[in-house]
């Protein structure tokens, strides 16, 4: 199975603060991998290095491909992305937002158009057709975002903290999503701030001030570490931090 | 310390209004009641003693931000017969006398980005007819950590950091009772545990606390706890008393392969429920099964190594439990 990720000594500075030290790791075709560390960790700036929208200062790596130096335009529109915060726009119905995002990844108008209905079918999401995204449960909008995210099939999809805030059943529903694009082949990559989610990924990386200090399977990270959850490791792991925010 | 009896707000978004009655098709307000109004509280009814802390537990569009709006004075709530005081003072009447003594924290930053850390507490203690130095003792301990950075703006300090500003801000004035609306959102695990600390000690100074999160696991921090949702309260109690009123047999079940795990779980006549919680799946059973006949049942099907254990439920269980039944109970 080939990498969608692989990056050596991925490194960006802002003047003398280096958010993101030399990081290097892989991510496999269909993995769902979890991107974790604390607030001020440097998560945020490598998966932006990642998404193609900033350069890094140093350090190589392909993403869906493509040089991350080189070609990110071309990282851009192979790559899914959602996040919490922005996702969808409020004030546009569910299918014109499926509409947008569709045109701006440059699929042809018959293909969105079939593309909607399969998708609105498959969420079982057809009478929602014409509702203003605005007015849609906060779980709902997540699920439409994640679709939306990979609507044009992309080879993997950014998932930034998706779930923050979500009710615990919805929650598991849309770790239940991740799995089918997962097995579509989709690989996932994730971040997330509760440590039962984790559990969910093939393997999980811990960042701590910058540096990848924990790369493994959830199973054997516990076992290293002789913790009985990952919330554990993840305590363990970031107390080490000595950077000040 | 708070009284809140049949609480109720409805939103109007102005959607289909104009005589178009009903839900017509397309009319983007099938969430509504039909008038194009959301009912954000829908007759909440709860107590707050003196020095609790009184954790909302709900997902983001419960109501937790409206409740905390209209306890602050900062929204009138629907007129009718209904009740909510704060230390004995009414939230409509009596406003002035309420914003003396209570601090809030929004769930948005809401800081002055373009004063430095400094100025904005001084703006905060002004405001209150107060200083800095005279409440020192009460945030000490958490202005402490931002200390040294009283000279940064605002606007350019990390999540963490405008988190403890704002809670210093909240603190300044030495309140009676403390308002935080989803304090810990976006937070990680580790400082939210911190934050959690420094809660227990503003509850020890006695300084009443209500709180909301979309996190479970605050739930045990608290003395006691609501779990909300749809603008309705399911249950108030202890932490414990949320667990220990659920009545269901609740088996861990661990494994390989736990998503296909979980998929023929929950297709077996004798299982209820089945969710994953982390590295194991938490399953409700009907009476008349065994651990055995369940583990034996699996290990036909396929899956190896499987372990089941009773277990005790968690707040999360228990919201689950809860959220179902309102959901089949009202629709």
């Amino acid at each position: 199975m080939g990498s969608v990720i692989e990056v050596k000594e991925l490194t960006k500075r802002f003047g003398n603060f280096t958010a993101v030290d030399r990081i290097s790791f892989d991510v496999k075709e269909g993995e769902i991998f979890g991107f974790l560390g604390a607030n001020g960790a440097g998560k945020t700036t490598a998966i932006q290095m990642l998404c193609g929208i900033s350069k890094p200062s140093g350090g190589t790596g392909r993403v869906a491909g493509y040089d991350i130096n080189k070609e990110s335009e071309r990282i851009k529109r192979n790559i899914g992305y959602m996040s919490q915060r922005f996702s969808l726009y409020e004030d546009l119905r569910v299918w014109e937002n499926i509409r947008l995002f569709g045109g701006i990844y440059g699929l042809p108008e018959k293909m969105i158009a079939e593309k909607t209905n399969e998708l609105l079918e498959r969420l079982d999401f057809e009478s929602e057709r014409n509702t203003m995204v605005k007015s849609l449960p906060l779980g709902w909008k997540q699920k439409l975002a994640f679709s939306v995210a990979i609507f044009h099939e992309p080879k993997i999809v950014f998932l930034d903290e998706p779930t923050g805030g979500v009710d615990p059943a919805m929650r598991r529903q849309f770790w239940e999503m991740i799995y089918d694009a997962a097995e579509r082949g989709i690989t996932v990559f994730v971040t997330t701030h509760y440590m039962d989610e984790a559990e969910y990924c093939d393997r999980v990386s811990i960042m701590v001030d910058g540096r990848i200090d924990a790369l493994d399977t959830p199973k054997e990270l516990r076992r290293i570490h002789n913790a009985a959850s990952m919330d554990e490791v993840f305590t363990r792991l970031a107390r080490q931090a000595k950077r000040v925010e | 310390m708070i009284v809140v009896e049949n609480l109720h707000k409805t939103y109007s978004t102005g959607l289909g209004k104009k005589g178009k009655k009903g839900k017509g098709k397309g009319d983007g307000n099938h969430y509504g009641n039909g008038d194009g109004d959301v009912k954000a509280l829908n007759g909440v009814t709860f107590r707050v003693n003196k020095g609790e802390i009184h954790g909302i537990i709900g997902p983001d569009g419960a109501g937790k931000s409206t409740l905390f709006r209209i306890l602050t004075s900062l929204l009138l709530p629907d007129e009718g017969p209904s009740k909510a005081t704060v230390a004995g003072y009414d939230t409509v009447k009596d406003f002035r006398q309420i914003r003396q003594i209570i601090g809030y924290m929004p769930g948005r930053f809401s800081l002055y980005q373009d004063l430095t850390v400094e100025e904005n507490l001084n703006f905060f203690a002004t405001l209150f007819n107060t200083t800095v130095k005279e409440n020192y003792h009460v945030i000490k301990d958490i202005y402490g950590q931002i200390e040294p950075f009283k000279d940064r703006r605002a606007g350019a300090l990390s999540g963490g950091m405008k988190q403890k500003l704002a809670l210093s801000c909240a603190l300044v004035h030495r309140p009676t009772v403390l308002f935080l609306d989803e304090p810990t959102t976006g937070v990680d695990p580790v400082s939210r545990q911190e934050f959690w600390e420094i809660l227990d000690k503003l509850s020890e100074q006695g300084i009443t606390i209500l709180v909301s999160t979309a996190y479970m696991d605050e739930a045990n921090r608290c003395t006691r706890i609501s779990l909300m949702q749809g603008g309705r309260f399911m249950a108030t109690d202890t932490p414990k008393g949320i667990t220990e009123s659920y009545d269901e047999l609740l088996w861990s079940v661990e494994g390989e392969r736990m998503p296909a795990l979980l998929a023929e779980l929950r297709v077996h006549p004798s299982v209820k429920t089945a969710f994953a919680f982390g590295d194991n799946h938490h399953v409700t059973v009907r009476e008349g099964i065994s651990v055995d006949a369940l583990r034996e049942h699996l290990t036909g099907k396929g899956f190896n190594k499987v372990r089941i254990t009773p277990i005790e439920p968690t707040v999360e269980d228990a919201f689950m439990k809860a959220s179902m039944e309102v959901l089949n109970g009202n629709e």
